[in-house]
């Protein structure tokens, strides 16, 4: 016994870990799960990623080529279930579990072996949403929303996505614990709340967001199920309940989720954008204020998504104002962004180009947003290629570049080696150029009146529809690109030294060999 | 801390069940929604006997075996006048049914402007085998009414309860 204890105390910065599967199933290290959040959710942006290619070609042309409607909106709603609960979310989980505890100076996180259940519930969720396509009656297809009445009336894909659902929530929640308890409770000596990278922050407050309403979203999906198979009447009419109901409740989960996807990336941006100018952050006290304020208003606002469903005025005008508001603090990051590059000595390397490439698109999907929170514009826009337009430059071009930004920024510490510059900077290139074919034509095209979640179109709509496809399969192509920088990065890339980045501050930086041992910081750095 | 933000886990759960009948409340409270409650009358509205309008009335079923039907299938009033309706409803199958109707306006702002007094959709209806029941609706039109508005539409739908279900509203 003393002898096993006594090698527990002594291996120090030792990579000793069982080897195989079992080294990935059973394992608590914080890095190996972040690698394995990280690899999940790529698996699943490709899935979803597919969809979308066959939502893009069935509509590069008027008419019904390939999808029959039912399958096409089956392809609609399980894109954007996976893409938010699969891809997106579960990145920034993969990120927060590698960056958090070496950014803070902690040896892992706090509970290590809920975070090793945490992840082995995805791939369980995946599973359920991926087969449901092949169940009789398809899979879910009324649009990722899931509103009733047509939530409460689909066949069994339905019930295997709501039970998805559940679990993907009762991942997240695990997942917010663990970081909550591991940013409060582990942070190396010196490391005051103000001193945290901002990565750490902003992660912070959305595992907060997290714990708050992902219980409501679990809530609303358990009374869907209930209203199908056990005769409650909660969203249904006849029964004395209230379809808008579900609506409210849905979003009260769906605004603070958005934020949940987009403020990560917003701490991922405020580490890239310093290093590269080789500047501190402007603001910090500031950007810390804005997450939270943003955080905060942000539950305050979901009605905004529900402006046709019959509100009286007042309420309209509440939503309105308080949406808007909203710009503020996000104002207050940009700025703050700006005035960080500003007279900095800026180089551009893919991190750099990714990071300034969100700020310039966020911002434009940000403006769509404040036009869209205006009551009367909203009705005119309501479900058309306006408001998906609007999204996907938030989430693509915001939370998905940032997480490309994280990546490219992160990769050599994780792996040990340099991505190919050359490649990584045609990748960010060919995103940008394809990432705007195919989303700017689609503001047209909802201001022309085209409704969203349709397999076919009025004439009038064809050839902006083209170019937009066009564009998606060249974004589609240019994400397996992506994938095999990163194979390439991990097998043959040059030896990365410990800081590559000149700019680079954190503690995963200054205090850490590259690669980051196995077992880090078992002795707390001290922070001054 | 993971107790505590296990139990605050727990309280957000149960917070999205509180929402619905906060969710109920509110809509009483301000009036919105109020479809199944009967209105109370608070005084006399003068009656506008220089405007007619012209009020349709329709009715349908949805997934129960009843035949359902206005006998008039519209009626002109003035604003302000109280009017009396019937519908008739008959059960044409063999077992027990419970059924209860849920309203729909037409333009969407005549809600903000019917007063109804009785309705056969403030309760559940049950009817036996075969049986037939007709019911009064009662209602007036108020006199506040845009002066552009001159036909109006009156919908019921009448659902399948689960039998043993309650009435929407015991009241």
């Amino acid at each position: 016994m003393a002898a096993v204890q006594d090698h527990g105390h002594s291996h120090g910065h030792d990579d000793h870990h069982p080897t195989g599967i079992m080294r990935w199933i059973t394992t608590t290290n914080h890095k190996d799960i972040g690698t394995m959040y990280l690899w999940f959710s790529f698996a699943m942006f490709l899935v979803g990623g597919t969809l979308a290619m066959g939502i893009r070609a069935e509509l590069y042309q008027p008419g019904i080529q390939i999808l029959e409607p039912e399958l096409f909106n089956q392809f609609t709603t399980l894109h954007g279930l996976i893409m938010v609960f699969g891809a997106i979310m579960p990145a920034f989980v993969g990120f927060a579990n590698w960056q958090v505890p070496m950014m803070i100076g902690a040896p892992d996180m706090a509970f290590a072996r809920m975070n090793n259940w945490s992840f082995w519930l995805l791939p369980v969720a995946a599973t359920l949403l991926v087969v449901s396509f092949f169940v009789p009656g398809g899979a879910a297809a009324g649009g990722w929303t899931f509103y009733p009445p047509l939530s409460t009336q689909g066949g069994l894909g339905v019930d295997m996505m709501i039970f998805a659902v559940h679990i993907l929530g009762a991942s997240s929640i695990m997942g917010s614990i663990n970081i909550i308890t591991t940013i409060l409770n582990m942070r190396a000596p010196g490391m005051t709340m103000m001193k945290m990278p901002l990565f750490v922050w902003t992660w912070l407050i959305t595992a907060y967001l997290l714990v708050l309403v992902m219980p409501v979203l679990a809530g609303v999906v358990t009374m869907l199920l209930t209203d199908r198979h056990f005769g409650t009447s909660f969203f249904n009419a006849a029964g004395g309940g209230d379809p808008v109901l579900f609506q409210h409740i849905f979003w009260f989960f769906g605004h603070p989720e958005v934020y949940i996807m987009i403020l990560p990336s917003f701490g991922i941006i405020s580490e890239v954008i310093p290093a590269f100018s080789r500047k501190p952050l402007f603001g910090y006290s500031s950007m810390v204020y804005a997450t939270a304020s943003i955080a905060i208003l942000s539950c305050f606002v979901w009605a905004h998504h529900m402006f046709t469903a019959g509100m009286p005025v007042t309420g309209q005008l509440f939503f309105m104002y308080a949406t808007m508001l909203i710009a503020v603090p996000t104002g207050v990051k940009v700025f703050n962004w700006t005035a960080t590059m500003w007279r900095g000595s800026m180089t551009f390397e893919t991190p750099m180009l990714f990071s300034i490439g969100f700020i310039f698109l966020f911002v434009i999907g940000g403006f769509s947003g404040v036009i869209c929170a205006i009551v009367p514009i909203d009705i005119q826009v309501q479900d058309t290629y306006y408001v998906i337009a609007h999204f996907h430059y938030v989430l693509v071009s915001g939370s998905l570049f940032a997480i490309f930004a994280g990546i490219y920024y992160w990769l050599p510490k994780w792996t040990g080696r340099m991505y190919n510059e050359t490649l990584g900077k045609w990748h960010f290139w060919l995103s940008m150029v394809f990432f705007n074919i195919t989303f700017f034509v689609q503001h047209f095209l909802g201001l022309a009146g085209m409704p969203r979640r349709i397999p076919d179109y009025a004439l009038q709509f064809a050839d902006f529809n083209m170019i937009s496809s066009l564009g998606a399969f060249g974004f589609g192509l240019t994400q397996l690109f992506f994938l095999y920088i990163v194979i390439n990065c991990i097998r043959s890339g040059e030896k990365a030294p410990q800081k590559p980045w000149e700019g680079a501050t954190t503690l995963e930086w200054t205090a850490l060999p590259t690669p980051a041992p196995y077992h880090s910081f078992e002795t707390p750095p001290v922070v001054k | 801390m993971l107790k505590k933000l296990f139990i605050f886990t727990i309280v957000m759960f149960g917070f999205g069940y509180a929402l619905v009948p906060f969710y109920d409340k509110f809509c009483e409270v301000t009036g919105i929604n109020n479809l199944l409650q009967p209105d109370v009358l608070t005084k006399e509205t003068q009656v506008d006997t220089s405007r007619w309008i012209t009020v349709e009335l329709d009715a349908n079923t949805r997934g129960l075996p009843w035949q359902f039907r206005p006998l008039q299938s519209s009626v002109r009033i003035h604003p302000g006048e109280p009017v009396d309706v019937m519908y008739e409803i008959r059960n044409d199958s063999d077992r027990e049914i419970n059924g209860q109707a849920i309203p729909s306006y037409s333009p969407r702002s005549l809600e903000k402007y019917l007063r109804k007094f009785e309705c056969f959709c403030f309760t559940k209806q049950v009817l036996k085998p075969n049986e037939v029941r007709q019911m009064p609706v009662q209602f007036i039109i108020e006199p506040g009414i845009p002066a552009d508005i001159n036909t109006v539409t009156i919908s019921y739908t009448f659902f399948e309860l689960p039998s043993g279900a309650k009435a929407i509203k015991d009241n």
